[in-house]
């Protein structure tokens, strides 16, 4: 579980970047970190707040998307076995990925989903061949069923080596 | 009633009597008459003691805690590399897992950012009685809650109106003062006398704030001809530094009573106020001040380079304008003890007024300034490059970070170039890694 002091900590940081203090947070409040404005999947990270069709979040709906980095081992200490599963296993950090990858939320990557993001990754210092093949490499490893585009079940086995737990966790200090 | 007007006419006198007497002269002479040490020293030991009971009060609360030290962040942020990170050992060129560094970035600047942190206050690292910094402090006894209603009673009812009185006679001073040295002819006598006036304002007003400021270095007071650049943090820098010298201030002309004490003192001495218009045009803006410069039996002149207030815990980007002026740059740098009060001006927050407010209601001013050994611009060095290396040492004089980071971004957004910097690393280790050419 959260500790109180962590609440308190992420709810005054919640109020500070609500400039029009009214208990929620729009896309702007969000542009205006200059670290997240000059990432260059800023946009997708922040989209990743909003529900569909929405364009304010509230406190609750901030703490759910970070309850995603949280570090695997805090569920240790939580005596919930057979609840539903933790946002932050290491599964719903891979969703979490994928839906960042999947820009129409059809559960499938297709190729041009790919190329967008790879486009946001990498401006304008590649060209539209290159980066196609780089698109067309990718899937095509990762696909196993045909049909040219990654499934989650796909997503999951090309990175079951990859040690997710450390690279989408955010640590607290107290 | 009639006896009620008049009882209340003998206080009032009386008051202002005192307040000449204790504290409007000696300023003006430059003598202490040890009162506000004593206060400090009053106020240091009750803060000691509200300090201890709350450690007491938080160890009985949660004795399973241990005593960690307070870190000053949120999170642990990861200092891996974008190339350590991405560009592994084995790699081909793009992986689905990129994507986890950026997105591990981005998270952790929403949940704590360098940048933004530093356009508002700093947090304490233990209650000073004081309720607007009671953030994460709970109910400890009832002892210290009686200390803190004491606090108020006195801040609001005895400081509040000292200060405001003592602000008063300061600027009144300073008005009537500077214009009527103003009235003389340009010699030796105004100037002399001209640094008098300011001298004696500036004091009165930082007693206002119940300032108590330690000047170290004194050797290294700027001359004249030269530029002195500080860091920023709020309005009464300007006071603080002039507490014990005379400057040429620059700035922008403002309305109201600000402009009434600009229009006033440049009678007496050459401050260089720009119009709104002038300060747009930036050769005519270094025109001036080099003009100024090179007039060598002119006053110093001050300047902080960040453009805007920041929170006194690091230092940002300087504006190169400053140091393409040319002359000798004698550095400054300000540190403010937050546990007395908090200096810092977040304008986007407070108007200058309730700024004000605050300050008069604080416990204290308390501060240190560092005069430091003057720098001269390297040959090949540009004006960038001159202005980081002024900032480094500033920095790490008064025990602040620096950040390359733009003060303008309290209001402005950040520039592309940064996004396109990032886009490009990525993209060399695509290339790079890859077998495409």
């Amino acid at each position: 579980a959260v500790s109180h002091s962590q609440i308190t900590r992420l709810y005054s940081r919640f109020t500070s970047l609500d400039k029009g203090e009214n208990g929620t947070l729009s896309r702007e409040d969000f542009q205006r970190i200059p670290e997240l404005a000059i990432n260059p999947l800023g946009d997708r990270i922040i989209n990743a707040f909003f529900s569909e069709g929405e364009d304010q979040v509230n406190f609750r709906g901030f703490m759910r998307t970070l309850a995603h980095f949280r570090p695997i081992e805090d569920n240790e200490k939580s005596k919930d076995q057979n609840g539903p599963e933790p946002l932050n296993s290491r599964s719903n950090k891979l969703h979490f990925a994928f839906r960042l990858y999947d820009l129409d939320k059809d559960d499938k990557i297709s190729r041009d989903e790919l190329l967008q993001v790879l486009r946001m990754m990498v401006g304008v210092n590649i060209s539209d061949e290159q980066l196609g093949s780089i698109a067309d490499r990718t899937i095509q490893e990762a696909d196993q069923d045909g049909d040219s585009a990654i499934s989650f079940a796909e997503f999951v086995k090309v990175l079951e080596k990859v040690d997710v737990e450390q690279k989408m966790s955010i640590r607290f200090l107290h | 009633m009639e006896d009620v007007g008049s009882l209340a006419a003998r206080v009032a006198a009386v008051w202002l009597a005192l307040v000449l007497a204790l504290i409007v002269v000696p300023s003006a002479l430059g003598v202490s008459l040890g009162i506000s040490e004593a206060y400090m020293r009053l106020l240091v030991r009750t803060l000691e003691w509200a300090t201890i009971r709350m450690e007491k009060g938080n160890k009985k609360a949660q004795p399973q805690l241990l005593k960690t030290p307070v870190a000053n962040g949120i999170i642990e942020r990861d200092e891996t590399t974008m190339e350590k990170e991405i560009a592994g050992l084995h790699r081909v060129d793009f992986e689905f897992s990129d994507i986890f560094y950026f997105c591990r970035k981005g998270f952790e600047a929403i949940v704590e950012d360098e940048v933004t942190q530093r356009f508002s206050s700093e947090e304490l690292v233990s209650w000073n009685l004081l309720t607007r910094t009671n953030v994460n402090f709970h109910y400890v006894s009832l002892r210290l809650t009686v200390v803190w209603v004491v606090g108020v009673v006195v801040r609001y009812c005895f400081l509040l109106p000292l200060r405001f009185t003592l602000a008063a006679i300061g600027i009144t001073s300073m008005i009537v003062g500077t214009t009527v040295v103003g009235q003389l002819p340009n010699s030796s006598v105004k100037s002399y006398l001209s640094e008098l006036v300011h001298l004696t304002c500036s004091r009165i007003l930082v007693r206002a704030l119940s300032g108590t400021i330690h000047y170290h270095n004194k050797e290294n007071k700027p001359q004249k001809g030269g530029i002195c650049v500080a860091n920023h943090t709020s309005p009464i820098d300007a006071i603080i530094l002039t507490n014990d010298g005379c400057y040429a201030m620059v700035g922008q002309v403002h309305g109201g009573l600000m402009g009434v004490i600009q229009r006033a003192t440049v009678k007496a001495c050459p401050h260089v106020w720009f119009e709104r218009s002038e300060v747009k045009d930036r050769h005519l803006v270094t025109k001036r001040l080099r003009e100024h410069v090179a007039d060598k039996s002119k006053l110093p002149i001050l300047i902080f380079p960040e453009g805007t207030c920041i929170n006194n815990t690091s230092v940002m980007m300087f504006k190169k304008g400053s140091f393409e002026i040319g002359g000798t740059i004698y550095p400054v740098a300000i540190k403010y003890d937050p546990q007395f009060g908090d200096a810092f001006w977040n304008s986007s927050k407070y108007n200058i007024v309730s700024y004000l407010l605050r300050i008069m209601t604080s416990w204290a001013i308390v501060c240190n300034v560092w005069y430091m050994p003057p720098m001269v611009r390297k040959e090949g060095e540009d004006a960038v490059q001159f202005a980081n290396r002024v900032r480094s040492a500033i920095a790490q004089q008064g025990g602040l970070t620096e950040l390359p980071w733009d003060g303008g971004l309290k209001r402005a957004k950040v520039k592309d170039t940064f996004r396109e910097e990032q886009q490009k690393n990525y993209s060399k280790m695509l290339v790079r890694n890859g077998s495409i050419g």
